[in-house]
């Protein structure tokens, strides 16, 4: 017996075993953030919030909110400038960020005070008694606008909106432009949306003056390097900043990665009364001020041979990322950096990242990060280029894609792309999705006169992000003043008890996924054990697990991080388990096995003792141990993918650990008559590695198409030109609910990953990334337009028809 | 988001309502579904100083079938009309409607009185009731009144029903035998509020046709039978002179093609089933 190089796969790897989180949650015991208890004395908060896209901020009277019976105190900037530092992020920029609006508001929603009282509604109440003097200033929420120079100025001692300017060239883009047959390019504008938890953020932060220090509950998702950013605004040591999240929580998608200011602000309340203070956000706030994704414009243009051969590609990227560059921004642009040539084994790249500020709600976290913006313009322009070339839109991916004797492969801009047959995935989703039979449908209905369109997009999907990627953004001198950054540190914990069971330590901060299931898989498949007998710890205590800057439930990590380095500890574990049993059975280790709750010789399954015993064993009797072998009750494994190294000298950026791929089509029809967009017929096959389970995988494909079809027909973040908010509550965002959301044809393929210990790739965000482009594409096609933005609504549709009107001729009633 | 601090009541009786809402000067609020109350109250877009749940009133949850009306109580629910047996042959229009009522577990709670007073200028019921020319009762400490459905609403989230009053019944006439009816609305999702909504009334003479979801309440108006070409005219005369209104969601180009495109297939199915 030993670790094997290519795990066991699997009695319990690899099956569709049900979650172990389902029983709490549909009995309604699950514990979320506003389940938990908290002391007797906690007070609650409530944010004034600004009714100004942008005005300078002068007094704030607050003597009427004080008086009333049951607040305690008012919390406003003056007093976070005294007791905080501005929040730290990438760009190096005079900017001053701090988790109250100081001196000047600079979106809609923006804290402007908070009220901290007996309970929420006196607390309320009090907002309507404080009295705030401001004066206004002109908005800019388009950031085409905002760079430019008549534009008003958010952070004046930036003396301009445009904060990062960087130019990347990557092999020889201009001679490849000047070699090419065609130059075709698209411009597209992504617009500004977000994922929308059912629960809104909560935080319960407490201070101790004895340590001057913080214990904080906060459903926070990570990423950890957030911890070091909120500790350094409040000017405390790491460890003086207990950060804990509660068992379960009703969904992030990246967004409760911006509850980390919130963090700050209550914890900044809690000093200034001494008592804990809770606060819960409602939806209004969670649309207003919580966080949305990046808005991007994109002008893309391919160098092309006249086969349809792309070889390099010029993308000028302009990134929209709201009020503030709130940390990991400008992260959203910097995610694909690595592969920025999709799925696509051009060689040259030149590309321009601008990061632009503007009056609306910062960007931050939200499933695709980066990848719906991308791919949209990568995916527009190949529809562009077939159609210029008279090449079928998948034959002329195809000719493209990177092919399965190239893997590993290194893409142009760094990353290295781990395994995959691109090809062999396209072909059989055209065969298994039924590609054809939808040319007939199309055929069909265009014969019948009415609107029918297909689209695809091919999408490399990144997971397990590398901790450097966002040093991409500074230049070889500034990274070297910073130190280097690199690798995502992965830490789990397998202990054993006395009575021998199992109980898992991770560091993923599961928000619904599923995490403990696929943990008590890899566990039950390592030691021989049932999944049921595991338990695995999701609430998170920074003061108790083992963590690293990487924690936390983004970028796809779970699948190729977490549940790998979960099966490194165990592995190692249950080798030193064998040697006990080896012992106590006498045989040889390389003879056992674990199967079914025992310990056996493979030839002789009679010869056998419980697992249970053998793995209590060092508890009680750690006297015996064979000779040189330390007490069996606990690995911590940590890991981190060699692979992942810092951006080199040429700014080359290996983004992520894995890559899975998707390839998705799809036949869309539109109503004449509404302008409706009906999806007919959607197939997303997916490669993403080696699966733990396949219903948890479903769930992520499905919820993230889910989104997708949001993103692509209903959801847009809209502001008027003066930066006032119009999608407020959610008769104005519309998210698509199950009536809107049809069940797609899902296919896979399955190529393991080289680099992850269980062949692994993360799998949560791919179809947010691809079905954006692909129905797009489509209704494009649907109409024979090439110009197509997101959100399609039935009135852009039929703006985008453009039917001339019939003209008014008072013949009413006759 | 939570509410002001307000008092609460609640009525075993009609004329403790009528009580409740006159000691109060106009600073009291009805509460029966509570589906649009409740989260106006926690928005702090009203800001009562009474709640008064009618919700429990005994007698009121009725549906009667008596001389060519049908009267419906005011605590009866969207769900109970909608099933109730004598629907599709007393209300073809509300059989055809009901559905496009928000979502079963909200009609389930929400009433169908307490539409009417909300007066949603996108919402089905008042819609309907405007389209069937039917009529509220409203009840105070003065006594009972009853108004037409276009004396009722007068605006947006607006009615006629004094602060002390409360819509005790609605009154819909039942089906004309022979004619025909039609109900369609677009709205971007399914059991949001109707970006266009039309109803159509089709008997042997004229065409009664209402919108929803264009100006601030719904809009009806009368025509004779048309077809065809004529029909088109007359609908895209009425999309000019109504679909003007513009928002985030929708265009006034968008809503006025709705009017022409919604509104001919309507008609033709009121027409469908013209006896």
């Amino acid at each position: 017996m030993g670790s094997k190089a290519v795990p066991l796969w699997g009695r319990f790897l690899g099956q569709a075993i049900e979650r172990v989180e389902d029983a709490a949650l549909l009995t309604g015991r699950g514990r979320f953030g506003d389940d938990l208890p908290v002391r007797t004395d906690t007070l609650h908060a409530a944010f004034l919030r600004s009714p100004h896209a942008h005005a300078e901020l002068g007094a704030i009277e607050v003597s009427g909110a004080l008086a009333m019976k049951g607040v305690e105190a008012v919390v406003t900037g003056d007093y976070a400038k005294a007791h905080t530092k501005p929040f730290i992020a990438g760009v190096k920029q005079p900017m001053e960020h701090y988790c109250i609006a100081v001196d000047r508001v600079r979106y809609v929603g923006e804290p402007v005070a908070i009220v901290v009282a007996q309970d929420r509604y006196v607390a309320e109440d009090a907002l309507e008694k404080i009295h705030v003097t401001y004066q206004p200033l002109s908005a800019v929420v388009d950031p085409e606008k905002s760079i430019t120079p008549e534009a008003p100025v958010l952070h004046e001692a930036v003396g301009s909106n445009l904060v990062s300017d960087r130019t990347f060239v990557y092999g020889a883009p201009d001679e490849a432009f000047l070699n090419s047959d065609q130059q075709i390019g698209v411009t597209v504008r992504y617009p500004r949306n977000s994922c929308t938890p059912i629960e809104c953020f909560v935080v319960v932060a407490e201070y101790d003056p004895a340590m001057g220090g913080y214990d904080v509950l906060a459903n926070f998702q990570g990423p950890f390097t957030l911890h070091s950013v909120m500790a350094l605004a409040l000017g405390v040591p790491a460890n003086r900043l207990r950060l804990r999240t509660p068992p379960d929580s009703g969904g992030s998608f990246g967004v409760k990665q911006a509850v980390f200011p919130y963090v700050v602000a209550m914890a900044l309340a809690s000093r200034l009364v001494c008592r804990p203070v809770k606060w819960v956000e409602d939806r209004l706030e969670h649309l207003l001020a919580a966080n949305a994704a990046t808005g991007r414009v994109t002008r893309i243009e391919a160098a092309v041979n006249n086969e349809g051969e792309v070889t390099a590609f010029d993308i000028d990227q302009l990134e929209d990322c709201g009020a503030y560059l709130r940390a990991p921004e400008p992260a959203s642009l910097y995610r694909m950096h690595g592969n920025l040539t999709g799925a696509y084994k051009l060689r040259h790249v030149r590309v321009r990242n601008r990061v632009a500020l503007t009056n609306t709600v910062p960007s931050g976290l939200n499933r695709g990060f980066g990848g719906p913006q991308l791919y949209f313009a990568i995916e527009r322009l190949m529809d562009r280029i077939a159609a210029r070339l008279h090449i079928d839109p998948i034959e002329l991916r195809r000719r493209n894609l990177v092919l399965a004797e190239q893997f590993p492969y290194r893409c142009p801009t760094g990353a290295l792309l781990d395994s995959g047959d691109y090809r062999r995935s396209v072909d059989l989703a055209v065969t298994d999705g039924k590609w054809q039979e939808l040319l007939c449908r199309r055929n069909q209905a265009r014969a019948e006169g009415r609107l029918y369109g297909i689209g695809c997009a091919a999408v490399v999907e990144s997971s397990m992000s590398n901790m450097g990627y966002i040093t991409t953004v500074l230049n070889a001198e500034e990274r070297a003043r910073a130190g280097p950054k690199n690798g995502a540190l992965t830490i789990v914990t397998v202990a054993l008890d006395p009575l021998g069971s199992v109980s898992v330590t991770i560091d993923s901060l599961p928000q619904g996924q599923g995490h403990r299931t696929a943990i008590s898989q890899v566990m039950a498949e390592v030691f021989g054990i049932f999944p049921e007998e595991v338990t695995v710890e999701s609430g998170f205590d920074s003061a108790v697990a083992g963590w690293s800057i990487a924690a936390g439930s983004y970028s796809s990590r779970f699948g190729p991080a977490v549940a790998g380095t979960a099966y490194l500890a165990a592995t190692r574990l249950r080798d030193r388990l064998a040697r006990l049993a080896s012992q106590h059975l006498n045989v040889d280790m390389e003879e056992l096995e674990f199967a079914d709750g025992k310990i056996c010789a493979r030839d002789n399954p009679a010869n056998s003792v419980p697992f249970r015993r053998i793995a209590g064993s060092s508890h009680w009797s750690p006297g015996t141990l064979p000779e040189g072998l330390e007490p069996v009750v606990r690995e911590t494994a940590t890991w981190t993918p060699p692979e992942l190294t810092s951006p080199d000298s040429s700014d080359r950026i290996n983004g992520a650990a894995a890559y899975g791929f998707i390839f998705d089509f799809c036949g869309i029809e539109i109503d004449k008559a509404t302008h409706r967009v009906r999806i007919d017929h959607y197939v997303t096959m997916h490669d993403a590695g080696r699966t733990i389970n396949p219903a948890l995988l479903d769930g992520q494909i499905r919820g993230a198409f889910a989104h997708g079809i949001g993103a692509a027909l209903l959801e847009k973040f809209r502001y008027d030109e003066d930066g006032q908010f119009l999608s407020g509550t959610f008769a104005d965002y519309l998210v698509p609910t199950a009536c809107e959301v049809p069940d797609p044809i899902i296919l896979h393929t399955e190529s393991p990953s080289p680099f992850t210990p269980l062949g692994t790739k993360g799998a949560g965000e791919g179809q947010s990334m691809s079905t954006p482009v692909c129905i797009a594409n489509a209704v494009a096609d649907a109409l024979g337009v090439d110009d197509i933005e997101l959100p399609l609504t039935p009135d852009r549709v039929a703006a985008l028809m453009g039917d001339d009107e019939p003209p008014f001729r008072a013949t009413e009633g006759k | 988001m939570k509410p002001p601090v307000f008092d609460y009541a609640f009525a075993d009786h009609l004329d403790e309502v009528a009580e409740f809402l006159a000691d109060e000067g106009g600073e009291a609020r009805v509460l029966a579904g509570g589906q649009s109350l409740i989260a106006m109250l926690n928005m702090r877009l009203v800001q009562p100083t009474l709640v008064v749940d009618i919700s429990r009133l005994p007698d009121h949850d009725f549906i009667t079938l008596k001389e060519g009306v049908v009267e419906i109580g005011c605590t009866v629910t969207q769900s109970a009309l909608q099933f109730w047996p004598g629907l599709a042959e007393s209300l073809p229009l509300l059989k055809r409607a009901l559905p496009w009522v928000g979502h079963r577990q909200t009609r389930n709670k929400g009433t169908v009185c307490g539409s009417i007073a909300h007066a949603d200028p996108s919402a089905e019921l008042p819609l309907c009731l405007a389209a069937l020319n039917g009529k509220a009762v409203l009840y105070s400490s003065r006594g009972e009144r009853v108004l037409a459905a276009h004396e009722l609403q007068v605006g947006t989230l607006e009615t006629a029903c004094a602060p002390d009053e409360m819509i005790r019944a609605l009154r819909f006439p039942t089906a004309e035998t022979g004619a025909g009816y039609g109900f369609g609305e677009v709205a971007y999702r399914h059991g949001d509020f109707a970006i266009v909504a039309v109803a159509v009334v089709a008997t042997s003479e004229c065409l009664r046709i209402a919108l929803g979801g264009v100006g601030e309440k719904p809009e009806v108006c009368e025509w004779p039978l048309l077809e065809d070409k004529f029909l088109d005219d007359a609908l895209n005369d009425l999309a000019w002179k109504l679909g003007t209104n513009e928002d985030q969601h929708a265009t006034a180009y968008y809503r006025r093609s709705l009017i022409r495109s919604l509104g001919r297939r309507v008609v033709g199915e009121a027409l469908a089933c013209l006896g």
